[in-house]
């Protein structure tokens, strides 16, 4: 129910409606909840509206952030020789 | 696909896996809760559970919209089909859910009710549209993901003067349920089930952002990362817990910084605000009454409640003897405690609520995990 998936806007449309493409597939959404998304921006489409956009900056980071240290233990290993 | 499997690769997995082992301290007991079903579900199909540590467990919480669906909210849209002749719109996972008198939207359905799966409520509005002569209710649940379209529809059908359409509002809000099991006996007084972080919801964060969960990590210091579905971030919001467990903070992070910030989407937020008002208090399955939990419909758009256009009467009813869904829901038991998980009470034929959605526990563990509790004999020939 809460399983919505993040999908690639190719075109917007009148009426506060974009279509979206997911492997292949394309659907129209209402992109009304997210009226400053544009063309090309990734869409988290839930029950057939777009709630909210993808950051790829805030993605990348979090992909590099993937099991490094934190701070603390990186700092200890460190100390040590 | 991008943003999906880039969150699902197995060689950082082992990677998380390690720093997890590495951090998680042997003589400590590390208790999550997951509220979101769609964290559930990643962790049941992903098998999160057998990567973590064996001190860190995780337990289900009620973040399943269909799970948290009461007996008589079914019965309300079960009734409007069967007695009032309204062709009642829904998502397709609320058609399953067991009503009273062993029925469901389904088989209300099967009876002659007029009951039909939308995708969208503005797959029902359309249907409004089409069908003047019909009433048209939508039966509208879900957590605050989903209230924002629904809000959306309502909105319209006014701008529209739609006569013949109406909301059924079961929608239900993230933040006091949380709140509500903090405050549970269970986690409180008695110790049985203890809390010692949250994962936070992914998607209802996108729309109300993470500062609705400060006041709770500050209140009851319990820390909280909001994690989006995919395994990966799971398993690294896992890590973040116990990070803040052994430094002893209890703040909220957020792991999901790519879909989620402090403030949410403000556009919906106001949108939702303008159309619905808090309930005094509403009746969630396995938690029972909980106080300013849910939404109802603002008085300016009362021709488009339906509660207040039929003039619908609430009759809270007592679940299935046998199903355990009420402790499921609250952290108190796990799916294969219940007497009929897995023999009566199954996907194709659940007698509980949490057999239903693919998030629900009992649904999870019967697709993913049922089969690693069947002990392995092997007989060696002499
Ligand atoms: S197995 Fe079925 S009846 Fe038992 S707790 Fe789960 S959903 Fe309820």
């Amino acid at each position: 129910m809460c399983l919505a998936i993040p999908t690639q806007l190719i075109e917007l449309r009148p009426g506060a409606l974009g279509l979206v493409e997911l492997g292949g597939i394309r659907k129209e959404i209402s992109v009304a909840l997210v009226p400053d998304a544009v063309v090309g921006d990734y869409v988290i489409v839930h029950v057939g509206h777009a709630i909210g956009r993808i950051d790829p900056e805030e993605a990348r980071r979090t992909l590099a952030m993937f099991g490094t240290l934190s701070e603390l233990a990186a700092a200890n290993e460190a100390a040590l020789p | 696909m991008k943003y999906i499997d880039e969150f699902r690769d197995g060689a950082i997995a082992k990677k998380i896996q390690a720093r997890l082992h590495a951090e998680a301290q042997p003589a400590r007991q590390y208790s999550f809760m997951e509220f979101c079903g769609g964290h559930t579900h990643a962790i049941s199909r992903y098998g999160i559970g057998e990567l973590l540590p064996h001190n860190v467990r995780m337990i289900h919480g009620p973040g399943c919209p269909v799970c948290v669906l009461p007996i008589g909210r079914i019965d309300l849209a079960i009734q409007l089909a069967l007695e009032r002749g309204a062709i009642v719109c829904t998502y397709g996972d609320t058609m399953r859910v067991p009503a009273s008198g062993g029925l469901s939207l389904v088989r209300a359905k099967a009876r002659g009710g007029d009951i039909r799966m939308v995708y969208s409520g503005a797959d029902a509005l359309e249907i409004a549209r089409r069908e003047p002569g019909r009433e048209v209710v939508f039966f509208a649940i879900g957590f605050e993901t989903t209230t924002p379209p629904t809000a959306l529809t309502i909105r319209t059908a006014q701008q529209e003067g739609l006569k013949n359409f109406s909301v059924l509002c079961c929608h239900v809000l993230t933040p006091s349920a949380i709140t509500h099991i903090l405050e549970s006996p269970e986690v409180r007084q008695f110790g049985t089930v203890p809390i010692d972080g949250f994962v936070g919801p992914a998607h209802v964060s996108i729309v109300i952002g993470s500062a609705p969960y400060e006041h709770f990590a500050e209140e009851y210091r319990k820390p909280v990362v909001i994690a989006g579905f995919e395994p990966l971030d799971v398993m690294q919001a896992v890590l973040m817990l116990v990070r803040q467990v052994n430094e002893g903070r209890a703040e909220v992070e957020n792991e999901f910084t790519r879909a989620v910030n402090r403030d949410g989407n403000l556009h919906a937020q106001a949108l939702v605000s303008q159309v619905f008002e808090l309930r005094n208090s509403f009746e969630w399955r396995g938690l029972g009454e909980v106080p300013y939990s849910a939404l109802k419909i603002r008085p300016a758009f009362a021709e488009f409640d339906a509660e207040r256009r039929f003039g619908l009467g609430y009759q809270p009813v007592p679940d299935n003897k046998a199903c355990e869904c009420g402790a499921i829901l609250r952290g108190v038991k796990k799916p294969t405690d219940c007497k009929i998980f897995g023999t009566v009470c199954t996907p194709e034929n659940p007698v509980g609520s949490c057999m239903v959605s693919s998030e629900g526990a009992c649904a999870a563990h019967y697709s993913y995990g049922r089969f690693k509790d069947i002990a392995v004999k092997v007989e060696v020939a002499a």
